[in-house]
């Protein structure tokens, strides 16, 4: 197998206190890697890092093969890495229909035509609301974002993120505030999508990330406690001790 | 089922297909006629005025209701086309047309300059380096040989449109000035409502987002930060022509916070307020002109109670009462 995305080394310095320290990570072409471990454990902070929202204070990160460290948040994008975030990231002013055009927009190339009516955008309105329909908001096509409750929020970001295609997605607690139902359909929704993509993911919900994930990396403090498949590492007596430790549910 | 319980007002979450809404083709129109009349009412150069400032202020608020971008020396550019196109007219001798085209363009210049450099920085330190390099603009004109220091550049010749047609009579050149800025005014609509326009809201409304979903936002910023300068260029070259006067007022740091006045009193992010904004200032300063410095403290006392009152703007109040963008 190949590797998609590999972190050596990776670390994060706030002002002296180390969030990350000395990750390597390896992710494989094509699996589902989840990235678990206790609040403050550095996960966010790694997505940050690995997607360059983030500048490391050591280490080195390729993509396909690509030495990324120096690159642009943006670029990474266009390189068909996209992540999604802990918080819910919609454009809430904008309708459901309109924030999955943004990211169907982004394959025009750059959108500096400030002369043209956005009408010229409607070509997008049948593949954008195809991508709605694959997470069940259909009926929401144009109510504002800001409208929506939660769980719908984050269907919303997938579907966004979708749009772009991408080969890999980072996501970030895609269920969290999700209800069972959502959650279902989302765990299908994503196995679907990694038929032919690489996904890495944190998550809390250990079922969802035993149920879906090819692999999984403990962190705590930053660093990394144990890695392997989901029966090797819920056996690691320092991965129940770190929850346990952190009063983890 | 009826179709009210699921659905939205639809003026809200127009799908983008349909244009300009009729409300707005409305407005536009009635005011179209408003203006073609105005100068049977009004004296024309007072009419003429508001229109430049007008186009003022809504180029200011591209820049800050729709680029989220707060410039503290939007004078700089309006100011510093007034200079050129004036210095083009009287020195130069071109006609209105093309002064105005140079002033405009030379705006646009500074504008990419100063932008490239501002964007990098964010919120309040933005504005300072806009302030900062307004400041500069300022002190040019002052020091200056072509600019005329203290006296600035008066006396500047109408010339003909074209070459061919006469403007030196106000009514004539009214006419001019409502294509130009009325004309301005619908290109910062059409700026607004474009694939551009989408990506300039989706950056405001959610910066990261924006960037994860491969937006290079400091491009888009800095675009837009040069359209609004070059429309604003726009307003301050006309203004010359009308006045036949480029002065240091034009790039002074009030005349920056007199449109970030204007504009938040009308509403930001609005399309008409900034209008209305423009209208209500540029009249009160000529009504109470006679008041001298009590100008500034009556239109200090209208702010403060235009803000505390309208938090989001005359326009941006009536647009929520309404339910309908205006
Ligand atoms: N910008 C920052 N400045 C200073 N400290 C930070 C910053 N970002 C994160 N941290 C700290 O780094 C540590 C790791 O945070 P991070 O958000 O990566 O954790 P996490 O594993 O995602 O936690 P959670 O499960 O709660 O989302 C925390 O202690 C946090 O306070
Ligand atoms: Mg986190």
């Amino acid at each position: 197998m190949s590797v998609a995305l590999q972190a050596k080394g990776l670390t994060k310095e706030f002002k002296g206190f180390v969030a990350v320290n000395k990750v390597d990570l390896t992710v494989e072409k094509g699996t589902i890697h989840a990235l678990i471990g206790p609040n403050g454990a550095g996960k966010t902070t790694c997505f940050n890092l690995l997607t360059k929202f983030l500048q490391p204070t050591a280490g080195s990160i390729t993509y396909d093969g690509r030495d990324i460290t120096k690159m642009l948040p943006a670029d990474i994008a266009r390189l068909g890495m996209v992540r999604s975030f802990q918080i819910s990231a919609v454009f809430p002013d904008l309708s459901v229909l309109q924030n999955v055009r943004v990211a169907l927009q982004r394959r025009r190339g750059d959108s500096f035509d400030f002369w043209r009516s956005e009408r010229e955008l409607s070509r997008f309105d049948d593949e954008a609301q195809a991508h709605l329909d694959a997470v069940g908001l259909s009926e929401f096509t144009h109510h504002r974002a800001a409208e929506l409750s939660y769980g719908r929020k984050r269907a919303l970001e997938i579907a966004t993120t979708l749009a772009l295609d991408p080969e890999m997605l980072l996501l970030d607690e895609p269920m969290a505030g999700m209800g069972q139902e959502d959650v279902a359909r989302t765990s299908q929704l994503i196995r679907r999508i990694a038929k032919n993509r690489t996904i890495l993911m944190v998550e809390h919900n250990l079922k969802v990330v035993a149920d879906l994930s090819d692999k999984i990396t403990v962190l705590a403090r930053g660093e990394i406690l144990a890695e392997g498949d989901y029966a090797t590492v819920s056996k690691s007596p320092e991965v129940v001790d770190a929850y346990i430790g952190a009063g983890h549910d | 089922m009826s179709a009210t319980d699921t659905q939205p007002a639809p003026e809200l979450h127009r799908p983008a297909t349909q244009g300009m809404p009729m409300l707005h083709k409305a407005i536009f129109a009635a005011l179209l006629v408003v203006l073609a009349v105005l100068p049977i009412l009004v004296y024309p150069v007072f009419a003429m005025k508001v229109m430049c400032f007008a186009l003022f202020a809504a180029a200011f608020n591209l820049l800050l209701g729709f680029g989220g971008l707060l410039s503290f020396g939007h004078a700089a550019y309006f100011g510093g086309a007034s200079y050129v196109a004036a210095h083009a007219s009287k020195v130069w001798g071109w006609s209105p047309e093309l002064s105005i085209l140079v002033g405009t363009l030379a705006a646009g210049i500074l504008g990419l300059a100063i932008g490239a450099l501002a964007i990098r920085r964010q919120g309040i330190y933005f504005a300072m380096v806009t302030l900062a390099f307004a400041q500069m603009v300022y002190f040019f004109a002052l020091q200056a040989e072509f600019t005329g220091g203290e006296d600035g550049i008066q006396s500047v010749p109408r010339g003909s449109l074209f070459g061919l047609f006469p403007v030196d009579e106000n009514e004539a050149l009214y006419y001019l000035v409502l294509a130009i800025t009325f004309g301005g005014i619908l290109l910062l609509y059409r700026i607004v409502h474009s694939p551009f326009g989408q990506v300039l809201k989706a950056i405001r409304e959610n910066e990261p987002r924006a960037v994860s979903l491969g937006y290079r936002v400091n491009r888009y910023k800095l675009t837009v930060f040069v359209l609004s300068a070059t429309l604003a260029g726009l307003a301050g070259a006309t203004k010359s022509q009308v006045f036949q006067l480029a002065s240091l007022t034009d790039v002074h740091w009030s005349m920056s916070g007199e449109v970030v006045l204007m504009t938040l009193l009308g509403g930001v992010g609005t399309v008409f307020g900034p209008l209305l904004g423009a209208t209500i200032v540029v009249t009160m300063q000529n009504y109470l002109a006679s008041m001298g410095a009590w100008v500034t403290v009556i239109q200090g006392v209208i702010f403060v109670l235009g803000v505390l009152l309208f938090r989001e703007g005359i326009i941006g109040v009536l647009s929520k009462w309404l339910k309908r963008p205006l």
